[in-house]
């Protein structure tokens, strides 16, 4: 069975469990085997922007020298904000010389690292496989790409305006998909530890937006976004009283769903 | 320092490629949250109006990065949002207490630990 280094990061590991269990099985029926890393730190969650902040980048440089001294040059990362932090940093590795030089004299017992290793979410490898993925897949679906598999476009896994590739693997088993304009906007994000009416109000748009198109679930690979859009739904309640619960999945779900 | 060359020191950017189009603002999707359109905020940064420091936006922004993928100048405002927080933050004035949060995940809690605490 092909072997590829997996990344789970601190979310897939407690409030997405679901989405690590989907994943690991679905990858297995289709002749992968991804195999965590034997050691793997936070990955820091948000990427820093700030110019001189190097420090909160570590981390994500550390993961990936985890990978390569473990004999990899790919990791795959599944939850898109480890996804977008790792990438991000690996992309900083490679194009910014004086930041890694910097950081590489900084850290003592790594090697040193120049972003040799692929960072890839696993839908852009569900993407080459998608000859395999047959199944009989009920209901239509909103596919949710949220902010950080298209953005900043560098690390887009799709086209980052008008991203396809959950709704080609929803397609290719068996299930419907349904128009969705508000599929790559901002949940809201870490506003919910701080202003959660904003998180509250761009949930109920995004979730009417869909029900309007006629979707009966919808699918993501975010752990935030997942718990933004289902958990603000008993909030909404409180303000739209004739609001109807909707199903939030994350894609790995349905696909092992489908291929059973 | 003035508060131009702070922000531009912290982000990176040049902030007088901004020629006020507006099309941030147009596809933010955080916007009617705030007090503050996000060209605006570029606009009293330039000016040196130090209001901008304590207006809510920058704390809104949800570094989705919508805007600087539009920016007909590329200009990465996330990274404006960021250097404008950062000027509070590193004088450790922190926008939110860790210890009163409940019920949220930890990716919420790094997160929001990351862009609210210094």
């Amino acid at each position: 069975m092909e072997e590829m280094a997996y990344y789970p990061g601190c979310t897939l590991k407690t409030n997405a469990k679901e989405f690590e269990e989907s994943l690991l099985r679905v990858f297995k029926k289709l002749g992968i085997r991804l195999k965590e890393l034997n050691k793997w730190y936070c990955c820091g969650t948000v990427y820093s922007l700030a110019t001189d902040n190097l420090m909160y980048r570590l981390a994500a440089i550390r993961n990936l020298i985890k990978v390569m001294e473990e004999g990899y040059d790919k990791v795959v990362v599944p939850c898109s904000i480890c996804y977008n932090t790792l990438k991000q940093a690996n992309l900083m590795a490679r194009n910014d010389k004086e930041a890694m030089e910097k950081i590489n004299s900084f850290m003592d017992e790594e090697p040193d690292y120049d972003g040799s290793v692929e960072v890839l979410h696993p839908l852009e490898l569900l993407r080459e496989k998608i000859d395999k993925l047959k199944g009989k897949l009920n209901g239509k679906y909103a596919c949710y790409y949220g902010c950080l598999l298209l953005r900043p476009k560098e690390v887009a896994i799709d086209e980052y305006e008008m991203p396809t590739i959950m709704e080609k693997i929803v397609e290719a088993l068996g299930g419907s998909v349904v128009n969705f304009p508000l599929k790559n906007e901002c949940c809201g994000s870490y506003n919910v530890v701080s202003n959660k009416e904003a998180v509250i109000d761009r949930v109920y748009r995004i979730i009417m937006n869909a029900r309007k198109n006629e979707a009966e679930a919808i699918l993501t690979s975010c752990p935030l976004c997942h718990f933004n859009l289902k958990e603000m739904q008993n909030e909404i309640k409180k303000i739209h009283a004739d609001f109807v619960d909707m199903p939030i999945y994350y894609f790995s779900q349905i696909i092992e769903e489908a291929l059973e | 320092m003035n508060l131009l060359e702070k922000v531009e020191e912290l982000s990176g950017q040049n902030l007088y490629a901004c020629y006020q189009c507006g099309r941030c603002s147009a596809g933010c999707p955080m916007v009617e949250q705030m007090d503050l359109l996000p060209n605006q905020v570029i606009l009293l940064v330039i000016r040196g109006d130090q209001s901008v420091v304590e207006a809510k936006t920058p704390w809104i922004c949800a570094e989705c990065y919508q805007c600087f993928t539009r920016c007909p100048k590329e200009v990465d405002i996330a990274k404006i949002m960021e250097a404008l927080r950062l000027i509070k933050l590193r004088k450790n004035i922190d926008y939110i207490k860790l210890g009163e949060l409940k019920n949220l995940p930890q990716i919420a809690l790094v997160a929001g630990a990351r862009k609210y605490t210094g």
